[in-house]
């Protein structure tokens, strides 16, 4: 594997985890502008529980243990964040994840603005194995009851709780574990880079994976990782290709084709890539052709 | 006596939406509900639920649910098919029937079927987005969704809205068939006709308060009827 090719292949492990931690949230129709809050949470607490003047915990360990505190840290702001509703609680999650890199960059046994080396390295195995154990996962979450109440909640809260659903708690849960995978996302970048930077986990990576779930839809589970995908790889094909071109023009204004299909699929496509009616054809169509070939092998 | 609501006032702000209403319903009863726009009959029906809060007392089977969450009362029975039906689109078809259930952990597959049964239609779209269906497939959904709750008694808030007058029809012979296997029925509506002839008796709200009730028969002849749908007198001088 090139340098190059295995790059991107982390860069894009990396947002599918990410786009999961935000997809859970969103799946009952939260949107949680926060993700970097969470990551910075991850990365600085894991990568500090194995550091040498921090606590040496070997990394599986300091990784797991990261996870639990940030999860713990969501519980606990889900429970104000989670009274407030569409742009406000956008607002409410992208004011943590200020204030948490705020606190990041200011404590001095963090690195501060400097930030802070990361001893322990996460091989590229590692970072593709958390990322599909990530997408199992997820998959799973959905398929379960309290999945089904997430997806009822977003299409009609007031229904949902007409049949006895409890809302809050789904919610709660919802962001909660969200807040871990964001976690656990922020601690392998942290592994895998042997670094991190407050700054790094800026707003805009925040609003990037929001894009990727919304994008990619929230109505299925496939939806942020068709999300995550495109938006990782779509950039580096439009670069590839005017590199080839031979045009530098191309090349560096790829983002402005880029934010034009974002506006064109909000137009032509809001609930996102991946629906629900998509899903069944291609699972239609998939059985189909099995029973075809089963009919042809007789 | 299945439902018996007394002095039930529910209040938004300085809006005082119920006033002072009472309504009783048997056993295997259909009641309805009638009244112009902003009468009251959803808030009625919210606080006969729990979603809203109200204040008065609201017995059903024989037990005082006044201070119950909505939950509670949706496992005792008494369960609502939303106004403008409500289903969860892009939840499947057979997804939208276990939400109706979601109270309940027992076996769900007798159930289902017979619903399947009634309803063919839904049969075949039984794994496909609620929002493949029609207006009136919807609404035999919602319907069917609530009977999966296992109701004693069903509250129906304005299910004729948006239907064609067929399915009109065979949305209130649905009403009967069920009341004829037991389910006690409060029918809230604003097509008139069709619910006085439908119903056993009826009750008629204007600006929150009821203003006639009696049996269906007496109120479909009855003048005042009318007099309540074109508003209040109060209403009639300030014009």
């Amino acid at each position: 594997m090139s340098g190059y090719i295995e790059a991107q292949l982390i860069i894009l492990c990396l947002s599918v985890i990410y786009a999961y931690a935000i997809f859970l949230p969103a799946a009952s129709g939260q949107l949680n502008l926060g993700a970097a809050g969470f990551i910075t949470l991850g990365a600085y607490t894991s990568g500090w529980l194995n550091a040498s003047d921090g606590l040496g915990l070997p990394m599986a360990l300091g990784i797991v243990l990261s996870m639990l505190f940030v999860g713990a840290i969501g519980f606990a702001i889900s429970l104000p964040i989670l009274r407030t509703r569409g742009v406000y609680m956008v607002l409410a999650t992208f004011a943590f994840a200020e204030v948490v890199s705020g606190i990041a960059i200011n404590m001095e046994f963090l690195g501060g603005a400097a930030g802070m080396p990361v001893d322990a390295h996460a091989p590229v195995e590692i970072v593709v194995a958390v990322a599909i154990a990530v997408v199992l996962f997820c998959f799973y979450f959905m398929s379960t009851r309290l999945g089904l109440a997430l997806r009822s909640i977003h299409d009609d809260e007031s229904v949902a709780l007409l049949f006895g659903v409890n809302v809050r708690t789904a919610r709660v849960v919802a962001f909660t574990v969200g807040g871990m995978l964001a976690g656990l996302g922020g601690a392998i970048y942290g592994h895998h880079y042997n670094y991190v930077e407050a700054q790094t986990f800026n707003v805009l990576l925040s609003i990037y994976i929001l894009l990727y779930v919304l994008l990619g839809g929230t109505q299925t589970a496939w939806g942020p990782l068709v999300g995550a995908a495109f938006f990782t790889v779509l950039p580096e094909i439009f670069r590839q290709l005017a590199i080839s071109m031979g045009s530098d023009w191309l090349a560096d204004s790829r983002f402005i084709f880029f934010g034009m299909f974002i506006v064109l699929m909000m137009v032509v496509r809001p609930e996102g890539v991946v629906t629900r009616t998509m899903q069944d054809r291609c699972a239609g169509y998939l059985s189909g052709r099995r029973a075809r070939a089963a009919a042809a092998g007789e | 006596m299945l439902l018996d609501a007394r002095e039930v006032n529910v209040r938004y702000g300085r809006n005082h939406a119920v006033k002072t209403a009472s309504v009783s319903l048997d056993h295997g009863e259909i009641v309805t509900v009638l009244g112009a726009n902003g009468a009251g009959k959803s808030s009625l029906l919210k606080a006969l639920l729990g979603t809203v809060r109200a204040e008065g007392r609201i017995s059903f089977d024989g037990t005082d649910i006044s201070g119950w969450a909505a939950p509670r009362r949706v496992k005792a029975g008494l369960v609502m098919v939303p106004e403008g039906r409500q289903i969860f689109v892009s939840l499947t078809v057979h997804e939208n029937l276990l939400m109706g259930a979601w109270c309940r952990n027992d076996d769900l597959e007798t159930e289902t079927e017979a619903v399947y049964e009634r309803f063919p239609n839904l049969a075949e779209r039984r794994h496909m987005p609620a929002s493949v269906l029609s207006g009136g497939e919807q609404q035999m959904l919602a319907i069917s969704r609530a009977l999966l709750a296992r109701p004693k008694l069903m509250m129906l808030d304005e299910p004729s809205l948006g239907l064609s007058p067929i399915l009109v029809r065979q949305l209130f012979d649905l009403i009967r068939d069920l009341n004829r296997e037991g389910l006690a029925i409060m029918l809230v509506e604003q097509n008139t006709r069709m619910a006085l002839a439908t119903a056993e008796r009826g009750y008629v709200l204007e600006l929150g308060a009821i203003v006639l009730k009696g049996r269906a028969k007496d109120l479909s002849s009855d003048s005042r009827l009318e007099e309540a749908y074109l508003g209040g007198k109060s209403d009639r001088a300030s014009l």
